[in-house]
């Protein structure tokens, strides 16, 4: 009964749909303000129907009501509750109405809070968002009910993919998400300001909270993933590039760019059309993400179906959405006016650097993950593009912009000083240098490369530092003023600080990791002893163990620094015997920032069992960075000037109408 | 500088990045693609010696050979022809007989594909693409179409 109230909720979602894909728009063309008043209740009823229609999937997973096909396909009784929950959105159908769900939350937050927009703009912006909703809608109740109904229900379920019972992979689609589908909210205020053919600094103030939203969850989402892919498939790599990954780092280095054009955008009405297009571009890479992680183009632990109707509906939504935005953008973006000049060096130019260097690093991670797919279609051939062509592409484009980042912040708008601004970041440039001959001095000709890394990285640490005491005027006015001046600074200056501190924090554990870890791959017998980078690691013994819903095989090792225990490590092989399927279970052990990481291969008859075992200096900064960069979004959305102030000029342009665009 | 100096410092700005990026990106393409190959491929194709591919067939049952030092050797096989390839370090949990696997590293002088990844699917029901088509060139496909 509830799976059928499930159903029934998600079909009323699709008719409302249609309803705001077409009224408001309508009323916000016309200035028709009683059709325009459709919009904000219909995408709050949209969101409670899709929210019932997800919670009775829930249901169905808590009770393992195998009637449910999605359910029967991906649940066992035996499985633990928090996956049982996790399991709703561990697959493809239910990964869909999570989709939904958040895209319709997005869309009853402008309808909620928006009281404050342009009536005009929030209509279409809504209207947008019924398209998007729409099409997501009508694929899912076409190609992919989860509430399809099994006649002759079995007694027990399949199970979820073991890779995916984990808790890290259980928090990653949600996050990711937020973050992919928060860009629709961009996407939709973009075409609805080129369908009203305006747009002025107060659409920029209220474009940048949602950028800053999406981008943190985005950038927490593809952070846990990466763990997720460092402990649980026990390669000790942390990434891939894998097709999957780069779908979700090309909406966040796009998404990123916008970010900092926006506030070009806000602060000096500069990069307009840039901008918009920015937004276009960030949501439909993320629809090409949902398109390749989705349609089964891509084999990984991603592709839940394989079934072509789907990927061909898909590629037609995408079609439709990204050919049909950049046709309106071509048609309406001359419509917007230019404004706002600035010198080539000032903080525009800089942020325009940065546009540049992000948007190139995001085509060309896009030509390494779609070029294969082109090749094989076009000519049969089979290609895989890896590591080494990234490396080499995106690598490169990376060093430029990283040691543009300190620069950014200091430089004045409009017109900036190369050479005052130089001398703000002495001690940075200091602090790098010394730093780069440390690590020299440690490694010797052994690494070359390596050192100028650790240079960089801390380049951009000391640098968002720099900025920080050249804002307070740190060293003009003293420790204790400048103290209490910190509390003055605005949350987007401690946002920027912050956020750039986090890639830099990141840079390094990336440089430092993959420069200076050490590994070992052996076969130890019981007893066996093998040194890596200082650390004695014995193999104890291997001992079988059973959980909940499957067995393993748990090998014991005692990690010893200079005879003195200091950790021990448990890695696991499993095996999930309603799938019969195995998985690994690496031993991790963190040393402040590094980590010792053990994974078990297969046992031999004797005892013996291979072994990868390596030490990773500072990896855990890698996460760490992240950490800090989502931080940076959260200062930078708590800023009062977002808020405050964004509503006046809206609320003095409904005073003065305007005469409406021609049309 | 006049609005059109500044316009043309941009788009020549732009212009620069692109071109790196794009030369970037042809010689990477040029470079450091690898190709798929299955056994048969192998054995009717000139490879180039230190050439890198990606070998990609069943394993062929009965051929799994364990040594120390976490040294493994098998045979890659599209029931046609066959390779032997030699890997150390732990294999994918997936990793079995008569499963399909794709390869990649460099063949040997002597014939013995030197693989320094070695990839098996993610889950019970999947079978590389690679190895799926290979099959199916073949004739010898048992999956369903």
């Amino acid at each position: 009964m509830i799976v059928e109230l499930g159903h029934y909720a998600l079909v009323l979602a699709f008719a409302l749909t249609l309803i705001q894909s077409v009224v408001p728009v309508w009323g916000a063309v016309r200035e028709n303000e009683r059709l325009m008043a459709v919009a904000p209740p219909v995408s709050i009823a949209m969101f409670f129907l899709v929210l019932l229609s997800f919670t009775a999937l829930t249901i169905a997973y808590l009770n393992s009501d195998f009637s449910v096909q999605n359910v029967w396909e991906n649940s066992h009784s035996a499985k633990p509750l928090v996956y049982k929950i996790t399991g709703v959105w561990g697959n493809h159908e239910g990964s869909l109405l999570l989709w939904a769900l958040i895209l319709v939350f997005f869309g009853a937050l402008v309808g909620y809070f928006g009281t404050n927009l342009p009536a005009p703009l929030r209509a279409a912006t809504l209207g947008v968002q019924g398209w998007v909703t729409a099409g997501f809608l009508l694929f899912m109740l076409s190609t992919s009910n989860p509430f399809n109904r099994i006649p002759n229900p079995p007694a027990e379920g399949n199970d979820l993919n073991p890779l995916l019972q984990d808790i890290g992979l259980a928090i990653h689609p949600p996050l990711l998400y937020v973050g992919y589908v928060g860009f629709s909210i961009t996407f939709s205020f973009a075409v609805a300001a080129l369908i009203l053919g305006r747009i002025d600094a107060a659409w920029a103030r209220w474009v940048r909270p949602w950028t800053l939203l999406a981008w943190c969850f985005l950038t927490l989402g593809i952070s846990m993933g990466s763990y997720w892919a460092y402990y649980e498939l026990g390669w000790g790599g942390w990434w891939f590039w894998d097709p999957v990954e780069n779908a979700s780092f090309m909406p966040w280095l796009a998404g990123t760019a916008l970010l900092h054009s926006a506030i070009v955008m806000e602060k000096r009405d500069a990069l307009k059309v840039w901008t918009i297009l920015l937004a276009i571009f960030t949501f439909s890479l993320s629809l090409l993400g949902t398109f390749l992680v989705r349609s089964g183009v891509l084999t990984s632990v991603h592709a839940f179906a394989t079934d072509p109707a789907r990927g061909v509906f898909i590629l037609v939504l995408l079609c439709l959405f990204i050919g049909g935005s950049l046709s309106l953008f071509a048609w309406r973006a001359p419509l917007l006016k230019q404004g706002g000049l600035f010198a080539p060096i000032s903080r525009e130019g800089a942020l325009v650097f940065n546009n540049l260097f992000l948007t190139a690093a995001c085509a060309a991670v896009l030509v390494g993950t779609l070029y294969p797919l082109a090749l094989d279609a076009v000519t049969g051939e089979k290609i895989s593009v890896g590591p080494p062509f990234f490396n080499l592409t995106f690598g490169p484009l990376m060093i430029p912009l990283l040691m543009a980042v300190p620069y950014g912040p200091i430089l004045a708008w409009k017109r900036g000083d190369l050479l005052a601004a130089s001398q703000r970041l002495y001690a940075a440039f200091g602090l790098s240098i010394l730093l780069t001959l440390f690590t020299f001095w440690l490694w010797g000709m052994e690494k070359v490369l390596a050192p100028l890394g650790v240079g960089l990285a801390v380049w951009v640490m000391a640098g968002a530092v720099a900025e920080i005491v050249t804002r307070v005027k740190l060293t003009e006015v003293g420790l204790a003023r400048g103290f209490a001046r910190l509390k003055g600074l605005p949350g987007s200056a401690w946002g920027t600080a912050t956020a750039h501190f986090g890639i830099g924090v990141t840079a390094l554990g990336i440089v430092a990791s993959s420069a200076f870890q050490e590994e070992k791959v052996l076969t130890m017998a019981p007893g066996d002893t093998v040194n890596v980078s200082g650390y004695a690691v014995t193999f104890d013994g291997a001992a079988p163990r059973q959980g909940p819903n499957y067995i393993e095989d748990v090998g014991h090792f005692t990690v010893r620094q200079a005879g003195v225990v200091i950790a021990e490590l448990d890695p696991s092989k499993r095996l999930y015997p309603a799938r019969q399927m195995p998985t690994t279970e690496a031993g991790i052990h963190t040393l402040i920032l590094s980590q010792i990481y053990v994974s078990l291969g297969e046992p031999r008859d004797t005892g013996a069992i291979d072994v990868r075992i390596y030490y990773k200096p500072l990896i855990t900064l890698i996460w760490i960075g992240t950490l800090f960069m989502a931080l940076g979004a959260v200062f930078s959305m708590a800023d009062r000037r977002l808020r405050v102030g964004a509503p006046k000029p809206a609320a003095r342009r409904k005073a003065v109408p305007q005469a409406a665009p021609a049309e | 500088m006049t609005r059109k100096q500044r316009r043309l410092t941009l788009i020549g700005s732009a212009g620069a990045v692109l071109a790196v990026a794009i030369g970037l990106i042809m010689f990477a393409l040029s470079d450091q693609i690898v190709f798929f190959q299955s056994p048969s491929d192998i054995a009717e194709k000139q490879i180039p010696d230190g050439q890198r591919i990606r070998l990609g067939g069943l394993v062929e049952e009965g051929t799994i050979i364990r040594a120390d030092d976490a040294k493994v050797s098998f045979r890659v096989t599209d029931t046609v022809n066959t390779v032997q390839v030699t890997y150390t370090g732990i294999l994918p949990d997936l990793f079995r007989e008569g499963q399909g696997v794709v390869t990649e590293g460099v063949i040997g002088p002597d014939g013995v594909f030197a693989a320094d990844t070695v990839l098996a699917k993610h889950d019970e029901n999947y079978m590389p693409t690679e190895v799926a088509e290979a099959l199916k060139d073949k004739g010898v496909w048992q999956g369903e179409q």
